[in-house]
C-alpha cells in the first residue's frame, strides 16, 4: 500500500459517501452540493487513471457550469421538503434488504479474485511527451465520429423537447400588437362624445 | 494511427432522416401554427423516402457491411427492422393525426420528436457496438418521454411521463453498469470484436455474465417485461393515445434487433447462461401479463398487459433460436405481427376518441357494432389475431414459434 493507494481510497470513499448523501440529504440544496463533491472526487479518481483532460473538463464543465445552473434551479423551485420524504422510512427496510442481497450475490459470484492486475493488466506507462488531448481528439473525430454525432443529435432532441414542454401559448398577456396600432384608421378610433349639456 | 474513411452511403437513411429533421425544424418555425399540415406532410414524406432508401439498400448490399470503425452494421436484419420501423411509424402518425389535432398537441415538436425517436430506432437497428446501442436507445427514450408529456393539460399524461422518465433513467443506469462490466472484462465495446474472441477464460466469463445480467435487465426494462413491467400500464394509459400507439409499436422491433445483436451476435458462446435468465423472464411475462390483463377495465391498460405477455412469447423465440433452424426468424415474425396488431388496436382507440372524451373504458365499447360496424369488425379481427385464432396472422406467428 503506497501513497497512490491512499489517495485513491480517499477520493473513492469521498465519492461514495457524498453520493449516498445526495440521496439522503434533507435539503435539496445540500443534495446538489454533495453532488458537486461527488463529481470532484470522481475527477480525482480520473486523474489517477491518467485521464487528466477529462478530469479537468469534469471539474470545469460539470462542477463549474452545469451544477451552478442546477443550484439556481433548485433554489428557484422552492421544493416542499416534507412531502418528499413520505414513505421513505416505510420502504427503507425493503430497499436495504434488496440492496444487501444483490450486493452479496454479486460478491459471491464475482468476488475479488476476478479482478485485479493479474486479470486485467495495467496498460504500460506513456512516455514523457504523451499528449492526452491530442489522442482524445484524434479518436473522437475518427473512430468515434459516428457516436459523437449521435450524442450531438441527442442534445438537439433535448433542446426541442425542453422547448416543447416549457413553451406555452401567450395567453392572458396584455401585450401591444404594433402592426395593428400603426395600421389603425381614423374611423376605428374611439371618439369622445362630449356631453352637450 | 490507421483510420479508414467510413462508407457513408451505408448510413444514408440515418443521414437523410437527420438532415430532414433539421430542415423541418427550420420550416416549422416559419410556417406558423395554421399550416401544421406542412410539418406533418414533410415528416411523412421523409419517412416515405427513407423507406425507399432502405429498400434500395436491401438490394445493393447483399453482404453485411461493417463500417464507421466497427460501430455501424448494415445487414439483412438491420434493413428489415428499419423498413418495419418506418412503415409502422408512418401509419402511427397517420392514424394519430386526428387525435392530436383534437388534443391541441399537433405542434411541430410532436412530429419532430417523433422523427428524432425514429432516428434513434434506425441507429439501434444497425448498431454494432454497445456505445451506439446505448446512444440510439437514449435518443429514442428521450424523445418518447417528451412526447408522453406533450399533452400539458392532462395530469395523467404528466404523471405517466415522470414515471416513464424515472424508470427509464434507472434502466439506462443498469444498462451502462452492465456495459462497463463487459468492457472491463474484454476491453472492447464492439460486438464484432466480442464475436471474434468467441471463447472467454473462466474469470472473464464470470464478469461478462454479471455485465450481461445487468444489460439484460436494462433491455427488459425498456422492453417492458416482468419483473420490470410496472411502468408499462401506467405509461400506456396516461400517454395520449397517438403516443401510446407509437410507443407500443415501432420501439419493440428496434429493441428486438438490439437484443439479437447483444445475445446472438456478441455472446453466442454464452448461450446456455443467458438462456436461463430469459426463460424465467419469458414465463413470468406470459403468466402475469395474461393474468393481470383479465382484471382491467381500461382498454389501454389491458393492451399494455397483453404487450407484456407478447414480449414473453417473443423472448421464447430468441431462446429457442439456436435449437431450430428458424427460431430467430419466427421470433422476428412474431414481433412484427404483434406490432402491427397492437398498432391497429391503439389506432382504433385513437380514431374513436373525440376532443372531449377518451374512448378507452371497456364499457365505452358496448354497442359499438350498431354505431360503427366497420371499426367493430376490425377490432374483432385484431383481438382474434392477438389471441391467435386460426385464420388471423397471430395464429401463424404463434405456430411459427412452436
Amino acid at each position: 500500500m503506497n501513497f497512490i493507494h491512499l489517495i485513491f481510497y480517499a477520493f473513492a470513499i469521498a465519492a461514495l459517501v457524498s453520493g449516498f448523501m445526495v440521496v439522503v440529504a434533507r435539503n435539496p440544496v445540500h443534495s446538489v452540493l454533495f453532488l458537486v463533491l461527488t463529481f470532484f472526487s470522481m475527477a480525482g479518481v480520473w486523474i489517477l487513471l491518467r485521464a487528466e483532460f477529462l478530469a479537468l473538463i469534469l471539474v470545469l464543465v460539470y462542477v463549474g457550469a452545469v451544477m451552478t445552473l442546477f443550484l439556481f434551479v433548485v433554489m428557484m423551485l422552492s421544493i416542499n421538503q416534507v412531502s418528499e420524504r413520505e414513505g421513505f422510512v416505510k420502504y427503507l427496510p425493503w430497499a436495504a434488504l434488496m440492496m444487501l442481497v444483490i450486493t452479496g450475490m454479486i460478491v459471491v459470484v464475482v468476488g475479488p479474485e476476478h479482478f485485479g492486475l493479474t486479470q486485467m493488466p495495467a496498460p504500460p506507462p506513456e512516455g514523457a511527451n504523451f499528449n492526452n488531448i491530442a489522442n482524445l481528439g484524434a479518436v473522437l473525430y475518427t473512430d468515434y465520429a459516428y457516436a459523437f454525432e449521435i450524442a450531438a443529435v441527442i442534445l438537439l432532441a433535448g433542446i426541442v423537447a425542453a422547448i416543447g414542454l416549457a413553451h406555452r401559448e401567450p395567453r392572458d398577456r396584455k401585450s401591444q400588437t404594433i402592426e395593428k396600432q400603426i395600421a389603425v384608421r381614423p374611423n376605428e378610433r374611439l371618439r369622445i362624445i362630449k356631453d352637450s349639456k | 494511427m490507421n483510420f479508414t474513411m467510413p462508407i457513408f452511403s451505408a448510413a444514408l437513411p440515418e443521414i437523410f432522416v437527420l438532415s430532414m429533421a433539421c430542415v423541418i425544424l427550420l420550416v416549422d418555425v416559419y410556417v406558423g401554427k395554421r399550416f401544421s399540415i406542412v410539418t406533418y406532410s414533410l415528416v411523412q414524406l421523409t419517412l416515405f423516402f427513407t423507406f425507399i432508401l432502405c429498400a434500395m439498400q436491401f438490394r445493393e448490399y447483399p453482404q453485411a457491411v461493417i463500417t464507421f470503425s466497427g460501430h455501424y452494421v448494415l445487414d439483412k436484419l438491420a434493413v428489415l427492422v428499419k423498413l418495419f420501423v418506418l412503415v409502422t411509424a408512418f401509419f402511427c402518425f397517420a392514424y394519430g393525426r386526428q387525435y392530436v389535432n383534437y388534443r391541441n398537441i399537433s405542434r411541430g415538436e410532436y412530429y419532430l420528436l417523433g422523427l428524432f425517436s425514429i432516428l434513434g430506432m434506425l441507429i439501434m437497428a444497425s448498431a454494432m457496438s454497445f456505445l451506439t446501442i446505448y446512444l440510439g436507445l437514449e435518443l429514442l427514450s428521450l424523445s418518447l418521454y417528451a412526447m408522453v408529456a406533450l399533452n400539458k393539460d392532462s395530469g395523467l399524461a404528466t404523471e405517466a411521463a415522470i414515471k416513464y422518465f424515472v424508470t427509464g433513467a434507472l434502466a439506462s443506469g443498469l444498462l451502462l453498469y452492465g456495459i462497463s462490466m463487459i468492457y472491463g472484462a474484454t476491453g472492447t465495446v464492439e460486438i464484432l470484436s466480442l464475436e471474434k474472441m468467441a471463447v472467454f477464460s473462466p474469470a472473464q466469463t464470470a464478469v461478462i455474465l454479471l455485465g450481461l445480467v445487468f444489460v439484460l435487465a436494462g433491455m427488459i426494462f425498456k422492453f417492458g417485461a416482468v419483473p420490470f413491467h410496472m411502468w408499462v400500464p401506467d405509461v400506456y394509459q396516461g400517454a395520449p393515445t397517438s403516443v401510446t400507439l407509437f410507443i407500443a409499436s415501432a420501439p419493440k422491433i428496434a429493441a428486438f434487433a438490439v437484443l439479437m445483436r447483444i445475445l446472438v451476435e456478441a455472446f453466442p458462446s454464452l448461450h446456455v447462461e443467458w438462456e436461463h435468465v430469459l426463460v424465467v423472464v419469458a414465463i413470468l411475462s406470459m403468466f402475469f401479463g395474461n393474468l393481470l390483463a383479465i382484471a382491467q377495465t381500461n382498454l389501454k391498460r389491458m393492451l399494455a398487459y397483453s404487450s407484456i405477455a407478447h414480449i414473453g412469447y417473443m423472448l421464447l423465440g430468441i431462446i429457442a433460436g439456436p435449437n431450430s433452424h428458424q427460431g430467430y426468424s419466427a421470433a422476428m415474425f412474431y414481433v412484427t405481427t404483434y406490432v402491427i396488431v397492437a398498432a391497429g388496436a391503439f389506432a382504433v382507440i385513437a380514431l374513436l376518441s373525440r376532443s372531449d372524451m377518451e374512448f378507452d373504458q371497456l364499457d365505452d365499447y358496448r354497442g359499438l357494432n350498431t354505431r360503427n360496424p366497420w371499426l367493430a369488425f376490425i377490432m374483432l379481427l385484431l383481438m382474434f389475431s392477438m389471441a391467435g385464432v386460426p385464420p388471423t396472422v397471430g395464429f401463424f406467428a404463434k405456430l411459427g414459434l412452436l
